[in-house]
């Protein structure tokens, strides 16, 4: 009789425990995603194709990931540090989310970088690649689904050799990410470089830059002007009538951002990246037409990496059955990287940035008016950074 | 440097400073008539931009959005002044720079919504489109000649009207002794909301001439409402010569000084130092300018004449 009410009581307890772990399993179904990019000002347009590329993915699904709801938070950084530092701060302490996706802008995410790993929270950036966090300073917590900063200028260097430009001029803004490009560029690029110009960000008139150039007798120039800068030295690079001596060459400058301002003018003009819309893999024309239906405009790179980092966290979130407890199951998940990328070969490499294919794009006008880039040809496959050696991980 | 790229180089000077002018003549009259502190005039200068290129897509003809363009900047400038304006003329300077800095936050956001954040542009006007074939490479847009013409035109109809005409004579009465002015039986308001209007107008004109050279974005008034304060302070608050003389300067010194700085460094240090310093130099070179003007001549280049 005793024994079998101790018996009842230990049942009792064991019920008791197996419920509360099984109650706590399905708050933990949930899965919280924090996003910072940057919704203000004229870069809005760059950080609006990752929240809608996030978007498209979750909506395909019905709002799930991995089997898993999900509730999306969009924070806007507004291209401040301190509002950056602030948002991923109320992110992860606040709203205790399970990953931070963020940023668009290299120095969004230096800002934010600290406070979400020393939380343990997984950061994925979508679209930022610095090579601070590439080489020693990489972390278990941090992973990259775009590219590493410098590549597709050392793709484009490569691309000049194959070409066969052989004397370049390299023009771009004086700020850390121009500098990294005019790096990235000299360490592949074998010919000369004729002259090397350096613009203020945000620069209006470049017809003194433009007047420079066609002194430099080159056959080629290679610039990185993302965003309003690049609409405006496209413009005027066709008005000054150099595209008919010097190759127009770039990195995030004539873009699916950039090419409704550019148009007519931008087309033919080269540049060199991971993804193009019009890549003909299953997975990507999917993702295309989806979104062209969903938003009514051509997505860009920034879409396809976001729709790809949902992807990322969809396929571990499946294989951790949305267990977001262990975090070491969550970060061998992630690494596997099990899902179909737009992009058609994606891995992480050890230092969890992507080993990835690169390839030659061109600017082309559609039937339907209008334009985007188009793949060419495959520069160079598997390419990983070159500081992922510098990480112990 | 050759000789050809030099000439070329300011060319290029020149028809920034034009622009220049055209934006801060405006800023001038405002600021030297009124006394009144209106940072909004930059965005006045988008706001032309993105009327033009609305306009342009409504009729389809560049010479009528240009017209309605500046119809419409005077009808915003009037109504600005009319509704928020008119009750800060008393107040400082501090309540002024609060309220218009709250309209440029308004507007840059407006346009973001109307016509989204991405950059627009419009092509220059089918009769301006070709070029002339300046060296071998270079050709130099025949819309950027119309546009030193036009910077020029308005100079010279400022000018003609400020010191020639009954309104110019009131407006120059105005900025030296608005209480005589007044005691005189002119209707002050009614003189204000006019330079207002004008100023509004002529930033508008500055933003729909600019549209087609750079791309239309919101937030691009923003830095060149500094640059033109840097004129009306080196020209001498409330002149219109003297905005047009420092516009004139400010145009060729930066232009000029871009490349001549960075070559004359790289005669002198080794090139990887110039590249890393030139740059940073050049972007303060009219801002040194500036103050070197100051220490000379305190009152500007050019003063009004009997203003304090």
């Amino acid at each position: 009789m005793k024994a079998k009410a101790r018996f009842t009581i230990a049942s009792l307890a064991a019920a008791l425990v197996t419920s509360t772990a099984l109650f706590s399993a399905a708050i933990a179904e949930e899965v919280k995603i924090g996003m910072v990019v940057t919704l203000s000002g004229p870069p809005a347009a760059l950080g609006q194709q990752i929240v809608d590329g996030f978007q498209l993915a979750l909506d395909q699904n019905g709002g799930k990931l991995g089997g898993q709801d999900v509730t999306l938070i969009v924070e806007d950084d507004e291209l401040k540090p301190d509002v950056a530092l602030l948002k991923a701060k109320s992110l992860v302490e606040r709203d205790e989310v399970d990953f931070v996706v963020g940023t668009v802008f290299s120095n969004m995410l230096q800002a934010i970088f600290k406070p979400v790993i020393q939380s343990d929270t997984f950061l994925i950036s979508p679209n930022a690649g610095p090579s601070t966090f590439a080489g020693k300073n990489c972390n278990p917590y941090f992973f990259v689904t775009s590219y590493q900063n410098n590549q597709n200028a050392e793709v484009s260097g490569m691309i000049a050799n194959e070409e066969g430009f052989e004397k370049v001029v390299l023009m771009v803004p004086n700020y850390q990410a121009g500098r990294d490009n005019v790096a990235g560029y000299k360490q592949t690029f074998k010919g000369t470089v004729a002259d090397e110009i350096f613009t203020p960000l945000g620069h209006q008139d470049f017809s003194s830059e433009l007047a420079q150039i066609s002194t430099a007798d080159a056959d080629a120039l290679f610039t990185f002007m993302p965003g309003g800068m690049g609409v405006r030295l496209v413009k005027q690079f066709e008005a000054a009538g150099l595209g008919d001596n010097i190759e127009f060459t770039s990195v995030f400058t004539t873009d699916e951002t950039t090419l409704p301002g550019q148009q007519d003018a931008a087309v033919g003009f080269l540049s060199a990246g991971a993804w193009a819309p019009d890549m003909k893999n299953d997975a990507n024309q999917a993702f295309v037409s989806a979104f062209e239906e969903k938003y009514g405009y051509v997505p860009g790179s920034y879409a396809a990496q976001s729709y790809d980092t949902a992807n990322l966290i969809a396929s571990a979130l499946e294989k951790t059955g949305g267990d977001m407890s262990d975090k070491d199951a969550t970060r061998a998940a992630l690494e596997a990287a099990d899902f179909t990328s737009v992009r058609g070969s994606f891995a992480f490499s050890n230092n969890h940035y992507p080993v990835q294919d690169f390839h030659l794009l061109e600017v082309a006008k559609r039937d339907d008016g209008k334009f985007w880039t188009t793949a060419k040809r495959t520069v160079v496959t598997d390419y990983a950074d070159s500081f992922h050696a510098e990480c112990k991980m | 440097m050759s000789l050809t790229l030099l000439l070329i180089q300011c060319l290029n000077g020149l028809q920034y400073g034009t622009l220049l002018f055209l934006i801060a003549a405006g800023l001038t009259l405002v600021f030297g008539v009124m006394g009144f502190i209106n940072l909004a005039h930059g965005v006045q200068y988008m706001v032309g931009a993105y009327l033009v290129f609305a306009f342009h897509q409504l009729t389809g003809s560049f010479a009528a959005a240009v017209v309605l363009s500046l119809a419409a900047a005077l009808l915003l400038g009037l109504l600005l002044e009319y509704f928020v304006f008119r009750h800060l003329y008393g107040r400082d300077h501090l309540s002024q720079v609060l309220a218009t800095f709250g309209i440029i936050i308004f507007l840059n956001e407006l346009a973001k919504v109307i016509f989204g954040p991405g950059t627009l542009t419009i092509e220059p006007p089918e009769f301006l489109a070709g070029s002339i074939q300046l060296t071998e490479q270079l050709r130099y847009p025949v819309y950027r000649f119309v546009t030193i013409l036009a910077g020029l035109a308005v100079a010279v109809i400022l000018y003609l009207t400020v010191t020639r005409t009954r309104v110019g004579m009131l407006i120059r009465a105005g900025a030296t002794t608005p209480e005589m002015v007044s005691a005189l039986g002119v209707n002050v308001q009614k003189l204000f909301m006019i330079v207002f209007g004008v100023g509004a107008m002529l930033a508008g004109f500055a933003g729909v001439i600019a549209a087609p050279i750079f791309a239309i974005e919101p937030g691009m008034g923003d830095n060149i409402l500094i640059i033109a304060f840097v004129v009306i302070i080196i020209g001498g608050i409330g002149s219109i010569r003297g905005a047009f003389l420092a516009a004139l300067i400010v145009g060729l010194f930066d232009t000029l000084g871009r490349t001549l700085l960075i070559e004359g460094l790289e005669l002198v240090f080794p090139p990887s130092f110039s590249n890393q310093v030139g740059p940073a130099l050049a972007s303060m070179l009219i801002y040194i300018l500036m103050a070197a003007i100051l220490v000379v001549r305190p009152q500007g280049l050019l003063p009004a004449k009997g203003a304090a």
